[in-house]
């Protein structure tokens, strides 16, 4: 079904805060299967994009079109995942993957198994019973990915989702998202501020900085997948990174 | 063994306490019909449940704080959750529950006790409306303090504001909701006394109140026993209720596992 119609479409969106421009004229189309991060400082409008494209704020200009329609409001066929973990601490981790389904005693039997299948998918066989406090960072953002990909989303929105975990989870997580993403390859978009994260990840990166906030680049990253933790000891990632670094000094100057 | 240990510092005080109690109050201590001694104030109370004289006192009493108690609960949640998730509805009441909330509801005893007979109606009202007001703002605070996060999370899965406020924002109430029923049973015994204070032909504050009348104080005493045994159980009970149903705040003590 995808052929012409992209499955997001943002054009000439504009936000503004009662005071406040944070984004303004921001133009993007991302493609079936096409994993786009969006590299910005923090406190940015990498959120607030985010948030508009998810349809939980609308935007002040411009419009947000998913798969060919309009966003009015959250819609089934896009997962997100946020900064925070956002589980809920009276669930179990495995209710909380099926909340977009009304926990277990509202899910279908097929969405209860399929639940299941992300908890394992996702790195967690053995945690279905446990409660949110008894989670390590890296394993409630784990169950954040598993509820992500419930209803089997066409379009991914990602919010920093791993900012928070120190760095060593936070390499091992963006890998787990890799081959989530490699297993059904679909259109992405992953907020973040960190350059590696966003070469490890993406097809495709988009700076955004300024006040108010605007596209400041639009760039390939051709290196070949899957990409490892070696492939970030490589020269091509280097050079990459020292670029990508040199357009943010220069756009945030 | 290790919870007897436990048992063992306070049962010393209590023992140190009666010692000095029975010294204070012997024969060259204080007259008994100021201060009775453990020993008299111990006969009164076995006396008084021998007899049977004691259990319709505590009966009534008992009725009117849980009855009280239970409407002024059910109705101070239900109003809280209508000024919590209604806008409308909080502009137009809650400038009077906060003038209301400041109004000491003992002063209404009197005036209720007029409108309500000196009956079980009186009394119920007296409990339902003095553990009302704080179970109502701690239930409009609780609502109004869950996480914009998880209530964003929620959205963004499209799920419904009845499934958001069922499963978001009332489990994130629910220690609050808990700590003013903790406040609440408390206040509802204070309410169910004062009320029979007043005026009432039957309850344990109706059995202080005729004991002081003819000086006996060991029955006083007795009373005073009997309803701090009575509140603190029904303390006990809603703590260990407060316990089993906000769980996942409850001390695990053991940490998180490490990344693996």
């Amino acid at each position: 079904m995808s052929g012409q119609v992209p499955p997001l479409a943002v054009s000439g969106v504009g936000f503004a805060f009662p005071g406040r421009q944070v984004l303004a004229d921001v133009s993007f189309e991302v493609a079936a299967g096409e994993f786009v991060a969006i590299l910005g400082p923090s406190g940015g409008g990498k959120s607030t994009l985010l948030r508009l494209i998810a349809g939980l704020l609308p935007p002040s200009a411009g419009e947000v079109k998913v798969a060919g329609e309009r966003v009015r409001g959250p819609r089934r066929d896009v997962g997100m995942v946020f900064q925070k973990p956002t589980l809920l601490p009276w669930r179990t981790a495995l209710d909380n993957v099926l909340l977009p389904a009304g926990f277990r005693r509202g899910a279908s039997k097929a969405e209860v198994a399929r639940a299941e299948e992300l908890m394992v998918a996702v790195g967690l066989p053995d945690a279905a019973g446990l409660y949110p406090a008894e989670l390590s960072g890296g394993m409630a953002q784990r169950v954040g990915l598993a509820r992500m990909l419930l209803h089997d989303p066409d379009l991914l929105l990602l919010d920093e989702p791993f900012a928070a975990l120190d760095a060593m989870t936070r390499e091992r997580m963006a890998l787990v998202l890799q081959d989530l993403w490699l297993a059904r390859p679909r259109a992405a978009v992953f907020v973040t501020h960190s350059i590696p994260e966003a070469l490890l990840l993406a097809d495709r990166v988009l700076v955004l900085s300024g006040r108010p906030a605007r596209i400041q680049a639009d760039w390939r990253v051709e290196l070949p997948r899957p990409r490892l933790t070696e492939t970030m000891a490589g020269p091509e990632f280097n050079q990459l990174a020292l670029a990508l670094r040199r357009v943010f000094d220069e756009v945030a100057a | 063994m290790r919870r007897l240990w436990n048992l063992l510092p306070p049962l010393v005080t209590l023992g140190l306490i009666l010692g000095a109690w029975h010294l204070a109050t012997g024969p060259t201590g204080l007259p008994s019909y100021l201060l009775p001694g453990p020993a008299q104030v111990g006969r009164a109370l076995w006396g008084g449940f021998a007899d049977g004289s004691f259990w319709p006192h505590i009966g009534f009493t008992l009725t009117s704080t849980l009855v009280g108690y239970a409407i002024g609960s059910v109705g101070a949640v239900l109003t809280g959750i209508c000024v919590a998730e209604s806008r409308l509805f909080e502009r137009f009441v809650y400038p009077y529950i906060v003038a209301i909330q400041a109004a000491p509801k003992v002063a209404l005893a009197p005036l209720i006790l007029v409108w309500f007979g000196f009956g079980l109606a009186s009394k119920v009202v007296l409990v339902a409306l003095i553990c009302f007001f704080p179970l109502l703002v701690n239930t409009i605070i609780g609502i109004r303090a869950a996480d914009r996060e998880l209530i964003e999370m929620a959205r963004s899965f499209s799920r419904s504001p009845v499934f958001i406020f069922l499963h978001v924002k009332l489990p994130a109430a629910a220690p609050a909701i808990l700590g003013g029923l903790q406040i609440g049973i408390v206040l509802a015994l204070i309410g169910a006394v004062v009320g029979e204070f007043v005026a009432s032909d039957r309850g344990v504050g109706y059995l202080i109140g005729s004991a002081t009348v003819n000086m006996n104080v060991s029955v006083m005493f007795a009373g005073v026993i009997i309803l701090s045994v009575i509140g603190m159980a029904g303390s006990s009970i809603v703590q260990a209720l407060q316990r089993r149903i906000i769980f996942w705040q409850a001390d695990r003590s053991a940490p998180p596992p490490s990344e693996t």
